[in-house]
């Protein structure tokens, strides 16, 4: 199912080989060049940086930018840096998309292989889902959260995310699944499994490029999210981008923009890893699903 | 009451029918095919005998038991899937005994019952490969091992072998065989292979339109079919089947067919076959296997009536261990199934001998047969 054969490059001569790899280069480096300015800027004292050219590499190293960011920066009133709203951005983002991801994989298992009368009607209704803007549902969602006690609190920011993320989660795993052998389904009914026992036992264990898939696509969406955390999240529960944003807008004292880059590369740090170690899959899990990103 | 008892059961999605008052009994140890062209509810047949299906009318019964309703891992049956069906996460081992987890059984008597099929299936080998590791012969094995360890009364299999390559089913189909006899289970099998369906039945329910057209042993679906589809469904090369008209010549019936100058033939009837009498002077299908068309020196012996008749040979297909001659009667390509080494030749008259003790007719409105 996911055995995408590496082999299908179309042979060319070696000319066109070194023009290829040139534009292929090209391409990095100009993609490169940001984090490449912001990692050399965010290693610089504050007064290179206004005094130089912000491209050049620092003369004198320096972590402290960074140190800086971490834990003594002021954000808003506070100077504690951004290491609570990590963590509060942490808190939000995995079980959110632990969450939408094992509802997306069992609402694809039912649709796929427990059809029922209406069921392509709710999947079109949860692919509606995907497209609805986040600002339409700004205020009503306010005030479902203020209904149910957890407004400005991390468990209100989850559930945002988590009900926001299974429309694309249910559409992944809906689509990797009506790829999936029904005989499978139907021989491990004969052996006598029940309806959660064939998806632990049968479905989950073969799904691990689409897993993949939704965790990208959930965290990455999640962690970058600004407009809920700013809109939903009390000063003790904001996540990293709405805590950088602050940093980065203050409009009292220095621009310390060393201090600005090192919180920026923090912010997106966590995708980066994410994408890092598990961007094979994503390509598998797109290919073997044919899902759209 | 048989062992297996299918009883009057229909199977409608909304308004439309797809099986028709299907009515099998399966006794203990009978290996019944169900054989059909694609969509004539053989599969569905079958699904519903495993309970994947739900049953719109009649009854299923295994041992006595009704199955309606109840859940297929609670009908003791076990079942072998055209794709196979193994789990691609597991091991041959863990294919093997999920089903046995499944319903409790201690670990140890687990590992018990699967070295014994392992053994039987001759697998011991791959017990720890993963089904991605093997061929289609072997995972063949293993969807079989899956369903004997189960000790099921009823073996189902959905078209197991059209996936193999034809050496291959070749090879399977006699070990199917070999185990039907050595462990003397009731199996039913769905095939569109008349010629699986032949070999490896004790009986066979052909299967069209939703309906059951004729139940039997090969040798009567074969020899007597009950309508002109079951006649030439079974059969390879299919049953010649030609326009002809009864007439009476001094006391016997016979067939009249024209020949490829177009000149009326007659090619008598036994004598046993009475029921002819009503249809003298009326036309008829006449059905000729090609095998009861061959060379003088190749006709069966046995035989009460071999007509003889001279006509011109079209084309001849050398098969090896056959040779197959086509030559034209009544207008129609007529295939004759000859000794390897008959001299034939191709555009030229040859005389051919026909055993009309395996002739068949049927009524050209009905299109059943006239017995």
């Amino acid at each position: 199912m996911a055995g995408a054969s590496t082999d299908t490059a179309i042979r060319t001569s070696a000319p066109v080989r070194v023009l290829i790899y040139l534009l292929l280069i090209l391409f990095a480096l100009f993609y490169l060049l940001p984090l490449f300015v912001m990692s050399i800027n965010s290693v610089k004292p504050l007064g290179e940086i206004t005094g130089g050219n912000m491209i050049a590499l620092p003369t004198v190293w320096t972590l402290d930018p960074w140190r800086s960011a971490w834990s003594t920066a002021q954000i808003g009133v506070e100077p504690t840096g951004l290491k609570p709203y990590f963590m509060n951005s942490i808190l939000m983002a995995l079980p959110a998309v632990l969450l939408s991801t094992f509802f997306g994989a069992l609402n694809g298992y039912v649709l796929t292989k427990w059809s029922f009368r209406g069921d392509k009607i709710l999947f079109g209704l949860l692919l509606f889902s995907c497209f609805i803007p986040f600002q339409i549902v700004l205020i009503p969602m306010a005030r479902l959260l203020g209904l149910m006690g957890l407004a400005g609190s991390t468990p209100g920011l989850v559930l945002v995310h988590f009900v926001y993320g299974i429309g694309f989660t249910t559409l992944y795993f809906r689509n990797y699944y009506a790829a999936f052998p029904t005989e499978l389904v139907r021989a491990a009914q004969i052996d006598g499994a029940g309806f959660f026992r064939i998806f632990w036992r049968i479905l989950l264990p073969s799904s691990g490029p689409i897993i993949a898939v939704s965790f990208i696509w959930q965290f990455t969406n999640i962690w970058n999210d600004f407009l809920f955390g700013a809109s939903f999240a009390d000063l003790d529960s904001m996540p990293m981008t709405v805590a950088l944003n602050n940093l980065v807008s203050s409009s009292t004292g220095v621009k310390e923009y060393n201090v600005h880059f090192a919180g920026a590369i923090m912010a997106a740090a966590p995708t980066l890893l994410v994408y890092i170690v598990a961007g094979r899959y994503f390509v598998r899990g797109l290919m073997a699903g044919s899902v759209k990103g | 009451m048989g062992f297996l008892d299918i009883d009057n059961v229909t199977k409608s999605y909304g308004a439309v029918e797809v099986l028709h008052r299907v009515d099998i009994d399966v006794q203990e140890g009978e290996f019944l095919v169900l054989v059909g062209p694609s969509g004539c509810g053989k599969s569905t047949l079958l699904n519903m005998i495993a309970g994947l299906e739900g049953i719109t009318s009649g009854e299923i019964r295994i041992k006595d038991r009704v199955m309606n309703g109840v859940h297929p891992s609670k009908r003791n049956i076990a079942m072998v899937f055209q794709s196979y069906a193994l789990y691609p996460n597991m091991t041959v081992g863990q294919n093997i005994t999920f089903g046995l987890e499944m319903h409790g059984t201690p670990k140890d008597e687990r590992e018990k019952a699967m070295k014994q099929v392992a053994e039987l299936l001759q697998i011991e080998t791959l017990l720890s490969r993963k089904p991605g590791q093997l061929s289609g012969g072997q995972r063949q094995r293993v969807a079989m091992g899956r369903a004997l360890v189960r000790n099921p009364d009823v073996f189902l299999f959905d078209e197991p072998l059209s996936n193999l390559d034809a050496k291959l089913r070749v090879d399977m189909r006699t070990e199917i065989k070999k185990l039907h006899q050595r462990l003397g289970t009731t199996i039913v099998y769905v095939t569109h292979d008349q010629i699986e369906a032949m070999t490896l039945s004790t009986r066979i329910a052909v299967m069209y339109n939703g309906y059951v057209q004729q139940q039997g042993t090969p040798k009567e679906i074969y020899d007597t079919p009950s309508n002109l589809f079951v006649a030439t469904f079974m059969g390879s090369p299919a049953m010649n089947v030609l326009p002809a008209r009864v007439i009476e010549s001094g006391g016997d019936l016979a067939a009249e067919i024209t020949d490829s100058d177009g000149k009326p033939v007659h090619l008598r009837f036994p004598k046993s076959n009475t029921a002819l009498k009503a249809y003298a002077g009326q036309s008829i299908v006449l059905g000729i296997r090609p095998e009861a068309i061959t060379d003088p020196e190749g006709a069966d012996r046995n035989a009460q009536v071999v007509e003889s008749l001279t006509n011109l040979v079209s084309v001849t297909e050398p098969a090896g261990s056959d040779t197959f001659v086509t030559t034209m009667l009544s207008g129609k390509d007529c295939i004759a199934r000859m000794r390897a080494d008959a001299s034939v030749e191709a555009g030229k008259p040859f005389t051919f001998a026909v055993n009309m003790d395996k002739a068949v007719a049927f009524d050209p409105k009905t299109e059943e047969r006239i017995a």
